[in-house]
């Protein structure tokens, strides 16, 4: 059975929310685990400061992406919510904590150290997750029935361990090459000297983790015996890696960032050719998971006219807050201060 | 004791809907409230309005964040422990629950960032038209997530295609004749809920003896606007009460604690319902009531639970008692907007002080008349997740046990328990310092950030006094 137009239009959507999201909130996560890798107060301030006016924005598209699933591929709404039951009770605290640490700790003296937990701890919390879940899936997800058929624990496994770690190390890189761009002085330098670190982990990680993939799963291997053209992806990744040592030496504000979010989209590529179309690895595919065209069709109206609003408004929230973050960031540029 | 997943996840999902319900519900009407006021302040100039708008907006801002907040987790309850509801049900739950989420959305991108943010950008017609889009856009929400449970109450316009859930007829689903009164009704609670809380802040104020001018216009406003609006609750309410009685039998008895089939029917004023023994006792009732209220003739033969089976009735204590409380709060309000009304007419409102305690203490009869009422609606449609389509015992999510359901079900308590408390007490603090001023944002805010707007709140964290240094 092929999927059919409207269910490919839907899958299109999630995987671009989805990329987008890994990269948006990536960035900001990722600023939340260097956040707890320093006691130094002022640092800390302003790496808060340099994702303050987009962090919640960000985490929108994680929304667009459950939501997206629930109405046009509800098997696998149902599967991954099943199968990660525990993980994603520790994302939505991870995320609950983190934001309400955003609103207090600006006002807070006394209990700062808690909102400096909640920050930091959030943030790693929800980036581990979401690798460990990564992980899990790439190792296949039990189903039967349209159910998920395994045990709460069964990301709790070295691989999907590695890969949560994989993540956080990922999401840490993100988030130093957008605190150098973001900044200036001592932190721009701060965060320039992790970043090639970062690289290195990183890139270790998904190493072993690619090759123990192709080494467990058959079917995983044999797509990519298949579609040979797919190694243009990880060649790009590799590339994108060289790009931000280049940038991070000759300390180039936008290269390093830029490059990381090429390596993101490159892995996520990577991925796609291993696992298409499988929608759960490897049980569910986008045509066995799509609702019935009369579902598909009554969302894709508010899709065609919500989906571009949620993306200008991104645009536009990032466009007000071009530039430097400085003190009292977006005060002079945010509407209705003028 | 064993543990069953199927009950702690109910227990579960009871417990963060709960929690959430109470923000949307005070949110809807805060939102209305709030345009109404602009209007007041755009036809008629006085500063008193524009104070009364710049105070409640602070409030509005913390309890949609809250709103946001709780709601985010709602979206994944239905995946996580009701998989076989998502999966099964998913065709037309999703869509509409998708729906919801764009309106949100579309809400924050846009108006809501004109009315936070740009009170100085553009011009007092636009601001007003922004405020009344907001609040459109809440009572859209709200369409959404009552549409999704009017079809889980009464399900139509779908057909059943190789053991599929197909939708066939949106407008149907959409538009269909529970949805057209249970949306209303849960309009005119949100309505009432907010007004009771107007009221209550006014009374306070001028039981402290601050703020007296802005005490009065709260208790005007909103003394008028429950006094009318409650009448009006309860014939739609009447309404909701019909189609339960037409297309959802055994919940009807189960409200009306009817075990045995009558004609005609006696109406139970109160009882405590003995479900081991099947019957009422200490029950005070009425003859031939019962048949009017449900049928609207007085020798009709109204259904008794004895006429189902078993496995298919719902538990009778919860609808039984959260009903009565409901219809109780209704009647409270009834009497204390009305009663309001006369003193003021009077000329007495502000030196009967008993009336004010009366007024300030019914804050919460909103609030409990909006969850008894989810109350009786959920725990009737018992055993039932979807009305005659699925069991609730049969939508669990499979791989789910035990421990697991109770793991998260502490730790839903434990992390509400930390963070709501802080997001009460800062609207409790909120509506104790009263009107003082414009709000401010801390830098950085964006409209999708509504916490950040409530600023003087932020000494409820111990931290600094007053507002932004």
């Amino acid at each position: 059975m092929d999927a059919s137009a409207l269910a490919l239009f839907w899958a299109g959507v999630i995987a671009a929310a989805m990329l987008v999201y890994v990269i948006l909130d990536g960035f900001d996560l990722g600023v939340g685990v260097l956040f707890g890798t320093t006691r130094e107060e002022e640092k800390r301030a302003q790496m808060m400061n340099t994702v303050a006016p987009f962090w919640d924005g960000n985490e929108t598209w994680l929304v667009i992406v459950g939501a997206g699933l629930y109405a046009a591929f509800p098997v696998v709404y149902a599967v991954f919510l099943g199968a990660f039951y525990i993980p994603v009770l520790l994302l939505l605290f991870g995320l609950i904590f983190r934001g309400v640490a955003f609103e207090f700790r600006h006002r807070s003296r006394g209990m700062r150290w808690l909102w400096d937990w909640g920050f930091f701890l959030g943030s790693a919390v929800a980036a581990f997750v979401q690798g460990a879940a990564i992980g899990a899936m790439m190792r296949g997800i039990p189903v039967a029935d349209n159910q998920y058929a395994g045990g709460a624990f069964d990301w709790v496994a070295p691989f999907p361990v590695l890969t949560g770690i994989g993540l956080v190390l990922g999401y840490a890189l993100l988030g130093a090459g957008w605190i150098a761009l973001k900044s200036e002085g001592g932190l721009r330098e701060w965060a320039f000297a992790r970043i090639p670190w970062l690289a290195g982990a990183v890139l270790a990680v998904l190493a072993v983790a690619v090759s123990l993939t192709l080494d467990h799963s058959a079917v995983a291997k044999s797509h990519w015996g298949d579609r040979r053209w797919g190694i243009v992806f990880p060649v790009i990744g590799v590339l994108a890696l060289a790009g931000i040592l280049i940038g991070t030496r000759r300390k180039y504000d936008l290269l390093p960032f830029a490059m990381t979010a090429l390596f993101f989209l490159c892995a996520f590529l990577t991925l796609g050719v291993m696992f298409w179309p499988y929608m759960i690895p490897y049980s569910v595919t986008v045509a066995d998971a799509a609702a019935p065209e009369a579902s598909l069709g009554f969302l894709f109206y508010g899709a065609v006219i919500v989906l571009p609003v949620v993306a200008t408004y991104t645009v536009h929230v990032y466009w007000v807050f071009r530039g430097k973050a400085h003190e009292g960031y977006g005060e002079s540029a945010k509407p209705g201060r003028r | 004791m064993d543990l069953d997943p199927v009950f702690l996840s109910r227990v579960q999902f009871a417990f963060v809907v709960s929690f959430h319900i109470i923000f949307p519900a005070f949110t809807i009407g805060l939102a209305a409230w709030l345009a109404t006021i602009e209007g007041a302040s755009l036809a008629t100039g006085r500063a008193i309005y524009r104070r009364l708008f710049d105070f409640w907006m602070k409030i509005f801002a913390v309890s949609f964040g809250m709103g946001v907040v709780t709601g985010i987790v709602m979206a994944f309850q239905f995946g996580t422990n009701w998989g076989v509801l998502a999966e099964r049900m998913g065709s037309i739950q999703g869509p509409l629950l998708g729906y919801e989420g764009f309106t949100a959305f579309l809400l924050e991108a846009t108006f809501f960032g004109v009315m936070l943010l740009g009170r100085a950008r553009v011009s007092p017609r636009f601001y007003f038209f922004a405020c009344c889009m907001v609040a459109l856009g809440t009572m859209f929400s709200s369409f959404w997530i009552l549409a999704n449970n009017s079809w889980m109450q009464v399900p139509l316009g779908h057909e059943i295609v190789d053991g599929r859930i197909i939708p066939r007829d949106w407008v149907a689903i959409v538009l269909g004749p529970v949805q057209m009164v249970r949306w209303p009704h849960m309009l005119l609670a949100a309505f009432l809920t907010t007004g009771m809380c107007v009221i209550a802040t006014g009374a306070w104020y001028l039981l402290r003896r601050v703020h007296r001018e802005e005490g009065h216009a709260m208790l005007n406003w909103g003394l008028g606007l429950v006094a009318v609006l409650v009448p009006v609750q309860l014939a739609t309410g009447h309404l909701v009460g019909d189609y339960v009685h037409r297309h959802q039998p055994e919940k009807f008895a189960a409200i009306e604690a009817r075990w045995q089939t009558e004609q005609p029917a006696a109406e139970v004023l109160i009882a405590i319902p003995d479900e081991a023994n099947e019957r009422n006792r200490f029950a005070i009732s009425v003859p031939r009531l019962g048949s009017f209220i449900a049928s609207g003739t007085w020798d009709s033969r109204e259904v008794g639970l004895e006429s189902f089976e078993p496995e298919d009735r719902p538990p009778v204590l919860v609808p039984f008692f959260a009903f009565r409380i409901m219809v109780g709060m209704g009647l409270v309000m009834l009497a204390v907007s009305w009663w309001g009304n006369l003193l003021r007419l009077r000329g007495r409102l502000e030196t009967t002080r008993w009336f004010l305690w009366c007024g300030f203490l019914s804050f919460p009869t909103g609030f409990i008349a909006v969850l008894t009422g989810w109350f009786t609606a959920e725990v009737g449609r018992q055993p039932w997740v979807v009305y005659g389509l699925l069991r609730t015992e049969d939508a669990i999510t499979p791989s789910l046990t035990g421990p697991d359901v109770l793991f998260s079900l502490a730790a839903y308590v434990a992390v509400y328990c930390t963070f709501i408390p802080f997001g009460v007490y800062y609207i409790y603090k909120l509506l104790r310092d009263g009107p003082k001023g414009e709000a401010q944002a801390i830098p950085g805010a964006t409209a999708n950030r509504p916490l950040a707007f409530a600023d003087e709140a932020g000494t409820a964290t111990g931290g600094r006094s007053g507002g932004r240094g």
